[in-house]
């Protein structure tokens, strides 16, 4: 079944994205010493803006501002730490249509998910942590819990003012200051959003964006006076990481890659279970480190769930990201489509069945259509592998142990689903799938008092809840 | 010794891998000296396939004694302390030879290792309750954060310390449902074998803990690269190995306890215990 639907194109005018960017150190804008890049708009190409480059000395600029403002920022009474917190989560709220806009030009997702998803979380988790800021004491860290200096964060492309809003407030509600590097090629709304801090008032060098690649990242990572570096992104770039921290006593916190089992069985509400695992891998098209991207669905209703999950991908629409009725938007790049691309041909040519429903590409931008490979052995490298696309790998089982045995078979450990109606078999799943966040039921919820973070290879420490102060405490 | 002219039975110091006492497989031993330079004992040498099976032994205990309730954990960490209690002059003598203390300060420290597991003991259906949290979202959602153990932790023991210390660092791993290969004090690894002894008549089950005696410099790397270890406390690590081991632990993300300045007569801080906990939060619609 096909359903009309005439464009219902979201404006763009209510953003004024500048010819170009520089960094922001030190609560202004100033030029970097590295090369300038693009940033791209992956939905059909064009030039967004020119971003400033920051080489090792800019890097040290801003690690030096953060420095001195950690003095007055950390010696604030948490009350007043709070206000600014509220401050920015209020100004969040007043240019939330502005900033979902701009995220879906920069990342290509559609404005569906950067409005109702993105921007509310944003908003919401500044608010959560504001309250903290002047309880710190009854955290349960002891009686006056001290923040650990300066913290170098690295946030990837894939929810870009999210993933900031995760790093920075629980950062600053502790008395930390923080040197920021969005990723290269999502760098606008954290761009838009170090504006957000000149509105709020917030004293100069608090909050640093310190623009740029890999070199710039490490080099934020391996600056002799960070205190604390935390990062979200590949599982690859963790290891660097962790293993360049070695020996120099900084506190991290990663947050790295998935492989998430998805486990339907037989007595799941099929209509609720399809609509999961849809939301489980083909929202933010897939880009998410905790996707389901291995469905796990018991053999006996294998024909009928399929069945139905074709039906329903079918109906999904793939284009403008800034089209309201757009379901999946752009691959966030180039490079990014080539690694789905690579993956998707493994699977085919390793002997499992692609999938996709009729779905015209458009010519311009980087698109991928959602995708099903049925007939997915364990051993495949698109059930290993961490694809961070619109490619589901089904897998089969025929009892509850083995549900576990393949859902546990993975160095990852970040999200898993179970849906049945039984409630004491959820709570067994719950129980033995090692992975840091199981959604029953369910799948992709977010929420800042909830904690997130993985087990094994997925990293370490939470964020979110209570438990995200730890990463941001010298507990 | 030879009291009232009998030639004394001495003790075979070996290993203690998956509940049972073998020798090294590579059948490499150790001269093992008092503090005065007196011989004690050759102590087994483990080599790198000793501590491969170490690791194996860990993993196969993890399922059950993860799943075992806190309570039996805290009842088994109980039972340890009350064979190590009765034990007491067996551990004082090895702990005065090793330490060159005396008599009474042996037995003093005998003590606080005894009252250190009855301390963590306790702790075992607790830490749930600081570590865990039924979180207000914003949705009809039940949603609920649950420590749990990381898995298999290689731990190496303090130099000094040789019963103290080295029951300081197995019980906060052990307690949260963790399983553990132990390298034990190289200078003073007898304690630790006849510490195995205790556990193994303890009611805790085989593989739990397993003990390596042997080059802390040899054995730890071993472990710290190991890709089936999840967590390694690094406490008895010179600041070279420790460096060494946490760079090689980053190649599966192994969590690190890194050494720190610690008294072990001083009430213990919790990281020993959290460093080794995992957040597991699982959410469910609610509805009618």
């Amino acid at each position: 079944m096909r359903f009309e639907y005439a464009p219902a194109p979201e404006s763009r005018d209510v953003v004024d994205i500048k010819p170009s960017y520089g960094l922001f150190v030190n609560g202004e804008f100033t030029e970097g010493g590295g090369t300038p890049f693009k940033s791209v708009n992956p939905a059909d190409e064009t030039v967004l803006a020119e971003i400033a480059c920051a080489d090792e000395a800019d890097v040290d600029r801003a690690v030096q501002a953060a420095r001195k403002a950690f003095e007055t920022w950390s010696a604030l009474p948490g009350s007043e730490r709070a206000k600014y917190l509220f401050r920015i989560a209020r100004i969040v709220q007043e240019r939330a249509r502005e900033l979902a806009v701009l995220e879906s030009l920069d990342n290509g997702k559609p404005i569906r998910e950067s409005r109702d998803v993105d921007l509310p979380l944003v908003a919401a988790h500044f608010f959560y942590y504001a309250g903290w800021a002047d309880k710190l004491k009854h955290a349960g860290f002891g009686p006056d819990p001290r923040p650990l200096g300066v913290a170098g964060q690295i946030i990837p492309w894939n929810f870009p003012l999210l993933m900031l809003a995760w790093k920075i407030a629980p950062a600053l509600a502790c008395g930390n200051t923080v040197v920021l590097k969005p990723a290269e090629t999502t760098p606008l709304t954290a761009l838009a959003f170090a504006e957000i801090c000149v509105q709020a008032g917030l004293p100069a060098g608090v909050v640093n964006i310190v623009t740029g690649a890999g070199a710039t990242g490490a080099a934020v990572a391996g600056h002799a006076d960070v205190n604390k570096v935390a990062f979200t992104g590949s599982t690859e770039v963790g290891r660097l990481i962790a293993r360049s921290v070695a020996g120099t006593g900084k506190k991290l916190t990663l947050e790295l890659g998935g492989k998430a089992a998805n486990i339907v069985f037989e007595d799941a509400a099929i209509d609720q279970a399809v609509e999961g695992i849809v939301t489980g891998i083909f929202f933010n098209q897939g880009h998410v480190c905790c996707a389901g991207s291995r469905l796990l669905v018991q053999e006996s209703i294998q024909e009928e769930l399929l069945g139905a999950l074709k039906r329903r991908l079918a109906t999904l629409r793939l284009g403008d990201p800034l089209d309201k009725n757009t379901d999946i938007g752009a691959i966030n790049s180039a490079e990014q489509l080539a690694r789905i691309r690579t993956l998707a041909d493994a699977g085919e040519q390793e002997g499992a069945d692609r999938w996709s429903p009729s779905c015209p590409l458009p010519d311009k931008g980087f698109w991928f259509p959602p995708t099903l490979f049925t007939g997915v052995a364990q051993s495949h490298r698109i059930a290993r592998e961490e694809i961070f696309g619109p490619v589901l790998s089904v897998l089969t089982f025929r009892t509850p142990a083995e549900a576990v045995e393949k859902a546990n078979n993975t160095p990852y450990g970040l999200s898993a689903g179970v849906w049945t109606e039984k409630g004491s078999r959820i709570l067994w799943l719950a129980d033995k799938l090692r992975a840091g966040v199981v959604w029953a039921n369910t799948f992709n919820r977010f929420d800042p008092a909830s904690p997130f973070g993985g087990y094994k290879e997925s990293g370490y420490g939470r964020e979110g809840g209570r438990h995200g102060l730890e990463a941001y405490l010298d507990v | 010794m030879s009291e009232n002219g009998r030639l004394a039975v001495r003790k075979t110091y070996k290993l203690f891998i998956g509940g049972a006492f073998p020798r090294s497989e590579s059948g490499r031993s150790y001269a093992v000296t008092s503090s005065k330079g007196d011989f004690l004992a050759n102590a087994s040498r483990a080599s790198r396939k000793d501590a491969r099976d170490a690791v194996v032994a860990a993993r196969k205990a993890f399922p059950g004694w993860s799943a075992a309730t806190a309570y039996n954990r805290g009842q088994i960490l109980y039972r340890i302390a009350e064979m190590l209690e009765g034990r007491r002059a067996q551990f004082a003598g090895e702990v005065a030879e090793a330490d060159g203390v005396s008599a009474r300060k042996a037995g003093e420290l005998v003590d606080a290792a005894v009252d250190r597991l009855v301390w963590y003991a306790g702790w075992s259906d607790k830490i749930g309750a600081l570590r865990g949290a039924a979180n207000p979202v914003a949705g009809p959602y039940f949603n609920l954060s649950t420590a749990e153990p990381s898995g298999v932790i290689a731990v190496i023991a303090p130099p000094m310390g040789p019963l103290l210390g080295l029951v300081s660092v197995i019980a906060p791993v052990i307690v949260t449902g963790n399983t553990c290969v132990v390298v034990a004090s190289e200078r003073a690894p007898l304690p630790s074998i006849t510490l195995a002894e205790v556990l193994a008549t303890s009611d805790l089950p085989a593989g739990v803990v397993n003990v390596l005696t042997g080059p802390t410099a040899e054995l730890a790397p071993w472990l710290a690269a190991h890709m089936d270890v999840n967590g390694i406390d690094l406490t008895g690590c010179p600041p070279d190995l420790a460096l060494t081991c946490e760079r090689e632990a980053a190649e599966n993300l192994k969590r690190v306890l890194r050494p720190a300045e610690e008294s072990w007569l001083a009430e213990p801080r919790l990281d020993r215990m959290t460093t080794f906990l995992e957040t597991k939060t699982v959410w469910h619609p609610i509805g009618i």
